[in-house]
């Protein structure tokens, strides 16, 4: 089994194999991130440019990290010094940065289907790194690396994936792929920011917060996207916290080894306590860990079909 | 099985007992003595070097197998997906004897890439270059120090070495492509 799509924009769009293929390449670059040397000549002269019409610092880093450890040169743009803000389409900027040969893009935009978008009008490679609400594909890899390297399989797994639905990527991107993989997905949040309509997602939907984490091999809490919201959609942190939020006592319900995901930056206190952030169950700086790993793989594997 | 067969089972098992042999007699000091293996067939070889090693000498010699994919300079002009194997090297390559162990040495460009690799994990004392097979037809100036059989070969030739851990059956072929 291998890759030969030129790009990777959504977990929509692969299959069963294709997403275990990425793993199990990911956890084979896991080896190169604890050597001396962290760097092997995979990529070199290969530019890879980071296009970030959003502002990004973890999955910027994490995606630059990737890179350069591969020895590709890698280059960032952000959308705050670029053209764009002049006024140019985000087309021709992208045929831009093309003309000067480079060789993949890794594209966050704040709209939903720019990546895609992108993708169908050049010849580079390119990888989704967060568009709009619709998908973070590196992110659903490295929580199932992550969920693989601790449970030691996914096929089966309970996972309930607690927040705000609607403005999260990261979700859509999980649950598509948990659909593929046969993981048991629940879902819970505020009535206000979960999707009108759920069933094009397939998942049971919890009434509230002791049935969604009941029985769950896996927690994934999500974070409240204050930036992405149009509206108030909720009351207040400290009423979030007291519903949706996450603590000792309401992990009792889940199995004695569930593990605790959330994708960063903690709202300490509101999603997530800060007890349980940083107990032995939480494994988020396993997923942070990970990122690098994954993102290495997809670049590698980009880099392969272009 | 296609092509001429040039070693059986038992062929190949005298060749593995002599180059284990010369494997110690290079290495004075045994305890510094660490054998690598080139993913896939190479790793298997450096096993059971290894093991005879530990019969003869009474010890435990340390195994690494490592995965040169990243390091190929040909990545560009493969047409099959070069899939990452995964380097297993757990142990400290700085101050040590690498004795690299590979099934056929050809054009010199994966033992190149070999040594690359080993060389980014840290700085061996020495690196020694053992081939069951060398086919002949380098493209780099890179020789084995020891070698199980010498096959002169022409480049529409192909050498097929099956080793029964992946293979089912021990055996080398030349065969025509």
């Amino acid at each position: 089994m291998s890759y030969t799509k030129k790009d990777l924009v959504g977990m929509k769009d692969l299959t069963k194999d294709e997403i275990l293929f990425i793993l199990d390449q990911a956890e084979k670059f896991k080896e190169i991130n604890k050597r001396e040397v962290k760097k092997v000549p995979t990529l070199k002269g290969k530019t890879i440019v980071n296009l970030f019409f959003e502002p990004s610092t973890r999955t910027r880093t994490s995606f630059e990290i990737a890179g350069k450890r591969l020895s590709a040169d890698t280059i960032n743009f952000s959308s705050s010094s670029s053209s764009t803000t002049k006024g140019e389409t985000l087309i021709d900027t992208v045929k831009n940065i093309e003309s000067m040969n480079s060789d993949i893009f890794v594209v966050r935009h704040a709209y939903s289907g720019s990546v895609k978008f992108i993708a169908e009008n050049t010849k580079a490679g390119v990888v989704n790194a967060g568009d709009g609400t619709n998908e973070h594909p590196t992110q659903a890899l490295l929580d199932l690396l992550t969920i693989k390297e601790h449970k030691k399989k996914l096929e089966g797994l309970n996972v309930a994936i607690i927040g705000d639905i609607t403005h999260s990527r990261v979700a859509r991107s999980n649950i598509w792929a948990m659909n593929k993989l046969g993981i048991n997905v629940k879902l819970f949040g505020p009535k206000t920011m979960l999707p009108k309509e759920t069933a094009p997602f397939g998942c049971y939907i919890a009434s509230n917060m002791e049935e969604a984490v009941e029985d769950c091999d896996v927690i994934m809490m999500l974070r409240i996207q204050k930036e992405r919201m149009s509206t108030v959609l909720l009351p207040s942190d400290r009423e979030y916290a007291k519903f949706f939020g996450l603590n000792k006592s309401k992990l009792k319900k889940a199995k004695g080894d569930c593990i605790i995901m959330h994708p960063g930056p903690i709202n300490r206190g509101v999603e997530l306590s800060s007890e349980l952030a940083d107990c032995k169950q939480s494994v988020i700086l396993d997923q942070v860990e990970n990122g690098v790993a994954v993102r290495m793989a997809a670049l590698y594997i980009v880099a392969n079909n272009i | 099985m296609s092509g001429r067969e040039i070693l059986n089972a038992h062929e190949i098992d005298s060749i593995i007992t002599r180059l284990a042999f010369q494997v110690i007699e290079k290495c004075q000091d045994i305890g510094k003595m660490k054998l690598i293996g080139i993913k896939r067939r190479g790793a298997i070889l450096a096993d059971r070097i290894a093991h005879k090693i530990n019969e003869f000498k009474k010890t435990s010699v340390d195994v690494g197998y490592l995965d040169i994919t990243l390091y190929r300079d040909d990545l560009s002009e493969i047409s099959d997906f070069p899939k990452i194997l995964g380097t297993e090297i757990n142990f400290d390559i700085k101050g040590k004897s690498i004795f690299l162990v590979d099934d056929v040495i050809f054009t010199g460009r994966t033992v190149r890439a070999a040594m690359d690799a080993i060389t980014d994990l840290g700085r061996p004392k020495k690196i020694v270059f053992v081939a069951l097979i060398d086919r002949g037809h380098r493209e780099l100036p890179i020789q084995p120090d020891f070698t199980g059989k010498y096959v002169p070969t022409s480049l529409d030739e192909k050498i097929n070495v099956m080793l029964k851990e992946i293979d089912a059956i021990d055996s080398v072929t030349i065969e025509k492509m």
